[in-house]
């Protein structure tokens, strides 16, 4: 009984227990509401249904929040992933809408090879302001956010590009073992990132890093170059969510691509227990969280929310989730039920100003 | 690397500064002459042209029509692109009073706070033609006329279309919506005129409405979504052609044929929806023209010789069917 009772109270204080127990909640709503919800079938040799939808449409949000993980857990935020998305695609449709050959492996290869660069380099500069300069991180991320629009529409001269590449449309609708090729592209970011991040001691660097950049500086650690570097990587990531979202519906639309997914991402980060202060950073907490957006969006369509409520029921629900995942609210009504003490907080720590 | 608290400040004003300019410098790209100086009166009209922005191929193809309407009616264009900013658009139109030019014309950003600068050029004897978007000024004499489409008339057509098609249909038509932005008037109009028009017919019914914020990626979204939730969907009526083609790729991935086992029909007919039309994947398309360049500069024509002009003037707009579609499609410039 009490050995029960003490795995019943690990499970709970399990930080991933409470956004799994919102995304079960939310799956088991739709399911009630309509019971073919989690219904899956094999459509032309490939799985079709509602859940693998949300996963494929959260795999570019799981990307960029991927990287916003890294760059918050360091004490930042970068408000361009958008943009960047818009941008990467714009410079792959384009050059591939100028190629006689627009299916050949070889054009799409080079397409997003440059657009990689190009969206790196934007990282770098994102990186530059932040960790070399000191500009305060969302001032300077904001930078990029407002030229970047500009830029990915000067790229496409304005126009909705589209493309007829089969290689490319793999990327956001091929498929592998059944299932859409996006899943596993987000896996492997995810895999990749948590390797070099857990593997190695470059994850405690980071929450080092966002914990106290000077201490860390005198400890040994260059602060500037792991900033530098988790900017770079949010870049990257936001590049690959670029090609994901423009490949889905073959087209680069430099208005619309991307448009407030830092938003998105920065919740899915704060969801999934990640502290805006920085010093902590979880990642399977980020793809929980990144999943409960998508699945929000798709409930939404799915009930047929009347547009004018949607957000408002969007809002409502990102609200419980905070409060649920707030340490300071559950222990407040723990504490009312059962006078347990509550459980020390990260994000209680004061933090350190740092100057712009 | 890493030397975050002992930066100097002037060092850090100037990355301030270049980054500043870096922004300046991109926006500033699409901005062209707002400058130069006055008009003469040679008997030459010049107008001054204040511009949303260049935010979709609709927008572009707006832009050069108005420019080759222009040129054409020997008319002098100055041109400028608000870049989708009230404050710049003001700025133009200030610039165009000073410039003294014949005849303003604009495109609002937004509808409202444009009664202090309308003012303006009213007192400067410059009439004053909105084209495709509407202000919401109680003070009608404000400006001349209002030249655009109506959306409620385009959302009507669409609607008016089904209802003749299925006129012989006995049992109930589920019908899906793709509605625009929510709460803009596009989407507001067409909802509206397309509602009034099905009216007519008890059978058909709209099962489901969602916006789609008119992009292809939401289309998409929202139409796999529909496909899963309501297993008979007979029609979809998206309120622009990219959400249509978005939904087309939802449809497709269902298993289902696009304009035989869903009829589509779509609202704006910019060159992909056309082709899709054409390609028999679209049904029907209700035209929302970008071209009224030579309109306006008929009107400017008008108002400069000091006859009267009706308030408000609508696109000259038409519907297409599959077949329009295989004729137009070759001459269509957007």
């Amino acid at each position: 009984m009490n050995d029960t009772m003490s795995r019943y109270r690990t499970m709970i204080g399990h930080r991933l227990f409470w956004p799994a127990a919102v995304l079960f909640v939310m799956l088991a709503a739709n399911t009630i509401y309509r019971p073919g919800f989690l219904s899956i079938e094999l459509k032309d040799g490939h799985l079709y249904g509602t859940p693998i939808d949300i996963l494929r449409l959260s795999a570019p949000l799981i990307l960029v929040a991927l990287g916003m993980t890294l760059v918050i857990s360091t004490g930042g935020i970068d408000l361009s992933v958008g943009s960047l998305c818009a941008i990467s695609g714009a410079i792959a449709c384009m050059y591939i809408s100028k190629q006689p050959d627009q299916n050949s492996l070889g054009v799409v290869v080079t397409a997003l090879a440059m657009a990689m660069g190009v969206s790196l380099v934007l990282g770098a500069w994102n990186g530059v302001l932040v960790a070399v300069i000191g500009i305060q991180p969302i001032i300077a991320t904001l930078i990029l956010m407002v030229a970047g629009r500009g830029l990915a529409q000067l790229i496409t001269e304005g126009q909705i590009i589209t493309i007829n590449s089969e290689p490319y449309r793999a990327i956001g609708l091929g498929h592998a073992l059944t299932l859409p090729l996006a899943i596993f592209i987000a896996l492997a970011a995810a895999l990749l990132v948590a390797a070099f991040t857990r593997r190695t001691a470059l994850g405690m660097i980071i929450e080092s890093v966002g914990g106290n950049a000077m201490a860390s500086r005198l400890a040994g650690i260059r602060s500037g170059r792991v900033i530098f570097l988790a900017y770079v990587i949010s870049a990257a990531c936001a590049a690959v969510a670029g090609f994901m979202m423009t490949a889905n519906v073959s087209s680069a639309d430099g208005n619309a691509a991307g448009l407030w997914v830092e938003l998105d991402a920065i919740l899915a980060v704060v969801i999934g227990g990640t502290s805006l202060a920085g010093g902590r950073f979880f990642l399977s907490g980020t793809i929980i969280g990144a999943l409960i957006i998508q699945t929000l969006t798709t409930t939404v369509y799915a009930m047929d929310i009347s547009p004018q409520t949607s957000l408002l029921f969007k809002a409502v629900v990102v609200i419980a989730v905070c409060l649920i995942q707030a340490p300071a609210f559950r222990a407040r009504f723990s504490r009312r039920r059962r006078n347990v003490p509550p459980p020390a907080t990260i994000a209680d720590k004061p933090k350190e100003q740092v100057p712009a | 690397m890493g030397k975050m608290r002992t930066q100097s400040a002037p060092w850090r004003a100037a990355a301030v500064l270049a980054s500043v300019l870096l922004v300046g410098g991109v926006a500033a790209c699409g901005n062209s002459d707002t400058g130069g100086g006055g008009t003469k009166d040679d008997g030459k009209i010049t107008m001054g042209f204040s511009q949303v922005g260049a935010e979709s191929g609709w927008r572009t193809a707006n832009t050069i029509s108005i420019k080759e309407a222009a040129t054409a009616a020997g008319i002098e264009l100055k041109f400028d692109d608000a870049q989708q900013k009230q404050e710049n658009q003001i700025k133009a139109i200030r610039n165009y009073i000073q410039q003294k030019v014949d005849v303003i014309a604009f495109s609002p950003v937004v509808e409202s706070g444009w009664d202090t600068v309308l003012k303006e050029a009213k007192d400067a004897g410059i009439p004053v033609i909105l084209t495709d978007r509407s202000v919401d000024s109680a003070d009608k004499s404000l400006y001349k006329t209002f030249l655009g489409s109506d959306f409620v008339k385009e959302g009507r057509l669409a609607g008016e279309w089904l209802v003749e098609q299925k006129k012989t249909a006995s049992g109930p038509v589920n019908i899906v919506e793709l509605q625009g932005s929510t709460g803009a008037a596009p989407a507001n109009d067409r909802k509206k005129g397309f509602a009034e028009a099905i009216a007519a017919n008890p059978n058909l019914k709209v099962i489901a409405s969602q916006t789609g914020d008119f992009t292809r990626a939401g289309g998409k979204q929202v139409m796999e979504q529909f496909l899963k939730a309501n297993p008979k969907i007979d029609v979809l009526f998206a309120h622009n052609d990219d959400m249509g083609l978005g939904a087309l790729e939802a449809i497709t991935a269902a298993g289902k044929v696009p304009g035989k086992d869903i009829t589509i029909i779509t609202i704006d007919a910019v060159k992909d929806g056309m082709q899709a039309l054409a390609d028999g994947k679209f049904n029907f398309i209700a035209e929302c023209s970008p071209l009224l360049g030579p309109q306006l500069m008929d009107l400017a024509k008008k108002v400069k010789a000091g006859q009267e002009v009706p308030a408000r003037i609508e696109t000259e707009e038409t519907t297409f069917t599959s077949e329009q579609a295989k004729e137009a499609l070759p001459n269509r410039k957007y």
